[in-house]
């Protein structure tokens, strides 16, 4: 077994500090898949403030989310979208480890995070433009501190590991004060992990100890790739090689990811450096629209899964708890419109402005800029004149 | 009111152009919702399931299971008014224009409309039309092997459909390229899948076997057969535009008795005023060949002697004159042989000719033409000069009258104001229906239209 020497200081930190004797690894559990809440030495502790409605509040994330991201996979095999990379099966992770965060950390996506951009408060129908081919998406990314996402597997997390060197150096951590202290996110998953790119931003992450967590998704297929064929230690372990402090999650337990994102916050706040998070979850979608999962994996191991569902799971306790049924059927009413909502909007959009393309170009205006858009006015204007001749 | 809605089948990959119907969830008179699952497809990368996008009872299914659809084509009509009053039916076929609304993917757009006319449009005289992607099978689908869902494998890691053949896109593209049935080789790379080894040593096994085996040949005319036990025979259903050619050349070539006569011309000045055309402004958004020139011929050569436009009923024993012109134009599509034909032709001025022809022969090529583009033809225009060739003894569209072929369009020696000079001269052929068309009048029609053709100025005096 790899462990870190903390010198005994941030025990739970490291796998394994609290393990079950005899097994290799822990994994950070809060709700059981039949909808117990369960006790854990460290993280119980975090979690203990969400009451019922809180939980409530958790679960109508999840269920909005999902209902747009199938809205959004209905979308693109009716022809509507280009392309579409599915959540669906990943709502926990995503919606609990966000829920931690506060409004001044900053969130550098992938491009599967529906959830975190829902909790966030991005509009989730933004991101149909990008894959409606309407134009580049994008957002102003300081507007609820989430990036744009980014398609290339791994590339942002040196982005995130930079932009903690820049909270650093703005002296936006340790100062005690909750409005201020800063952290960063990236949001990535197992396949990235392989990735050169995120071995680099961990190296400088833990040298310079950066108020970054890497938050991984792993959702056991890079595509077609199982993650035991990428890796031949559990990915949480990579976490550690670099020195990092990090600790392995059921991904599909809602209540454990923001116990654990909660922990990973406080130390990036309060100067203690970066965290890994392996977040065990399962894509029970398509890695995108493009491809068919029924060629490379079985349907036992995705029937495994289903009776893993994060959504699932916190009904049922919920129901065991005493809340109402109206209230999923209000949720569901509330997806329902959402659905529905997705399809006209994401119906709707048209083609950009040409002219829009010079906006972004620079931060500023400036000369050149100027004098090619008023040329490609002209130029615009001149089919209109030719056809009025 | 009933509205119908067609749905076309979309890119649900990224780039592909074409699916293959594997089962229908629905049939007519089905009530649908919104997302609900209507059809399963299988395209060169996956199964695919396709929710509706219409709420609405099902009005007609437009493709079979086990056809192959261009992306972009329409495969279902669904009525979302149901309750309404009964209202004409719009072409149940689903022009591709209706579809405008959806957007994707990168081949649902409809037939590509002449381009704008950009401000400095004489120097981008030709705007060539699309060409369309070849839809060459992939070499497995040769064999019949159904495709069925991936059955249940034991272990994720372990997970290979049995009935799918395993082999990266390089070996499947080298498999095309050398026309060689992946399904038909026992992969030797881990997991049984097929090496690019494996597929070079297949190309020297059968190679003495195969009457035709050069790279880039995918073979699409085998498409769907059954290759004998001794792999030296195919046989292939006799499916759609083969079927249907088949059907009209015997309808016509054994009912209407048919006559050829065939005349050589100088068409030097018809191809200088190609040329001027392509330079003029006005025609700089369309496409100027001499098969315009000769299409405009044959036109104004009906013209003078409409008596040729005519169809023989033999059931009512009456002659039917038509007064008003559809001119087929035969296309040799990926698909096959096509003719549709330009609706009221001798309306149009040239511009609008040329217009209607490249948009006609851009959307055969497609394989995007509609049955109602292809009926009520008058007359037909071959151009079997694309080919090289001559000229020929064309088979009548049936229901028509008169077929005109123009050969190919060569430099020769020819006797030009006494001299002999080398000369831009072309053969054509008009074959028509004997029953009601004597020598005397197809004749003449011919040789308007190689006068017209020898010069065009004569347009001036007919038109």
């Amino acid at each position: 077994m790899i462990t870190t020497d903390t010198g005994g200081e941030t025990p739970h930190s490291t796998v394994g500090a609290h393990e079950e004797s005899g097994s290799p690894d822990h994994t950070v559990q809060l709700l059981s898949p039949t909808g117990d809440r369960l006790d854990d030495a460290v993280y119980s502790a975090r979690a203990a403030h969400l009451d019922r409605a809180a939980l409530e509040d958790l679960y109508r994330d999840m269920a909005l989310t999902r209902r747009f991201d199938n809205e959004a996979t209905s979308l693109q095999r009716q022809g509507e979208l280009g392309l579409w990379p599915p959540s669906l099966g990943q709502e926990a992770a995503q919606v609990g480890s966000a829920r931690a965060l506060r409004p001044q950390d900053f969130v550098f996506p992938s491009y599967r995070e529906h959830g975190v951009a829902w909790v966030r408060g991005l509009d989730m129908r933004r991101l149909l433009v990008l894959y409606r081919g309407r134009d580049h998406g994008g957002w102003d990314a300081y507007q609820h501190n989430y990036n744009v996402p980014t398609l290339v597997i791994g590339a942002h997390t040196l982005h995130a590991t930079g932009y903690g060197m820049g909270i650093q150096r703005d002296g936006d951590i340790g100062t005690g004060d909750p409005d201020r202290d800063r952290a960063v996110v990236a949001y990535f998953g197992d396949g990235a992990t392989s990735q050169g790119d995120v071995s680099e931003a961990m190296v400088f992450a833990s040298a310079a100890s950066v108020p970054v967590v890497f938050f991984c998704q792993n959702n056991q297929w890079a595509i077609s790739v199982p993650t035991a064929k990428q890796s031949r230690i559990p990915l949480v372990h990579r976490g550690e090689g670099f020195g990092i402090p990090s600790v392995r999650v059921d991904g599909n337990d809602v209540i454990a990811c923001y116990a654990v994102m909660d922990e990973a916050l406080e130390r990036a706040h309060n100067g203690g450096g970066p965290t890994f998070i392996e977040a065990v979850t399962y894509r029970m979608g398509a890695h995108t629209t493009s491809d068919d999962p029924t060629r490379y994996r079985s349907r036992a191991e995705e029937e495994h899964w289903r009776q893993r569902d994060p959504i699932a799971r916190l009904r049922i306790h919920l129901e065991k708890s005493g809340t109402a049924p109206e209230f999923f059927d209000r949720v569901e009413a509330e997806a329902d419109r959402l659905g529905e909502d997705t399809r006209a909007f994401c119906r709707a959009l048209d083609k950009p402005d040409p002219e829009s393309m010079f906006d972004h170009v620079y931060a500023t205006s400036n000369s050149q800029i100027e004098r090619e858009r008023a040329w490609f006015r002209d130029y615009e204007a001149s089919f209109d004149q030719e056809a009025q001749r | 009111m009933p509205a119908y809605q067609p749905f076309n089948l979309p890119d649900v990959g990224e780039g592909l152009t074409e699916a293959d119907i594997v089962e229908w969830k629905v049939s007519p008179g089905d009530t649908v919702t919104v997302n609900q699952t209507i059809v399963e497809i299988e395209t060169a990368k996956s199964l695919v399931e396709l929710p509706s996008p219409y709420a609405g009872v099902v009005h007609e299914v437009l493709a079979e299971v086990g056809a192959s659809v261009d992306v972009g084509s329409p495969i279902i009509v669904i009525d979302t008014d149901p309750g309404g009053e009964a209202a004409a039916p719009s072409d149940s076929g689903g022009e591709a224009e209706t579809s405008g609304d959806v957007l994707v993917g990168y081949g649902t757009k409809a037939p590509s409309q002449a381009r704008r006319a950009r401000r400095h449009a004489g120097t981008t005289a030709t705007a060539a039309p699309e060409q369309p992607p070849a839809p060459g099978p992939e070499p497995e689908r040769l064999a019949p092997e159904p495709a069925v869902a991936a059955p249940e494998p034991a272990s994720p890691s372990e997970a290979a459909p049995s009935s799918a053949v395993l082999a990266k896109p390089p070996v499947r593209k080298l498999a095309k390229d050398l026309g060689v049935d992946l399904s038909r080789l026992k992969g030797t790379g881990p997991g049984g899948i097929v090496t690019r080894e494996d597929v070079n040593a297949a190309v020297e096994n059968e190679q003495p076997e195969r009457l035709v085996v050069y790279p880039g040949d995918d073979r699409p005319w085998l498409d769907g057969g059954t290759v004998s036990a001794d792999g030296r025979t195919t046989r292939v259903p006799v499916r759609s535009v083969r079927r249907r050619t088949a059907e009209a050349m015997v309808a016509s070539a054994f009912s209407a008795p048919h006559v050829t006569v065939i005349t050589a011309t100088d068409v030097t000045k018809t191809m200088k005023l190609v040329k001027t055309l392509r330079e003029e402004r006005d025609f700089a958004d369309v496409r100027v060949t001499p098969t315009l020139i000769a299409a405009k011929a044959l036109i104004l050569a009906i013209r003078r002697h409409p008596e040729i436009s005519a169809a023989w009923d033999d059931e009512t024993q009456e002659i039917v004159y038509k007064h008003y012109i559809n001119l087929g134009i035969a296309a040799a599509t990926p698909r096959g042989l096509v003719v549709p034909n330009i609706k009221d032709a001798h309306r149009l001025g040239l511009h609008d000719l040329a217009l209607a022809l490249s948009e006609l022969t851009t959307t055969a090529r497609a394989g995007r033409t509609t049955p109602a583009a292809m009926t009520g033809g008058t007359v037909t225009i071959t151009n079997i000069g694309t080919f090289g060739i001559d000229t020929g003894t064309p088979i009548l569209n049936p229901g028509e009258s008169a077929i005109l072929a123009v050969g190919a369009i060569t430099k020769r020696p020819w006797v030009h104001k006494n001299k002999v000079k080398p000369r831009w001269v072309t053969r054509l052929a008009l074959s028509f229906d004997h029953r009601l068309v004597d020598g005397e009048l197809g004749s003449r029609v011919l040789q308007d239209v190689a006068a017209t053709l020898n010069d065009p100025a004569r347009g001036l005096v007919w038109g």
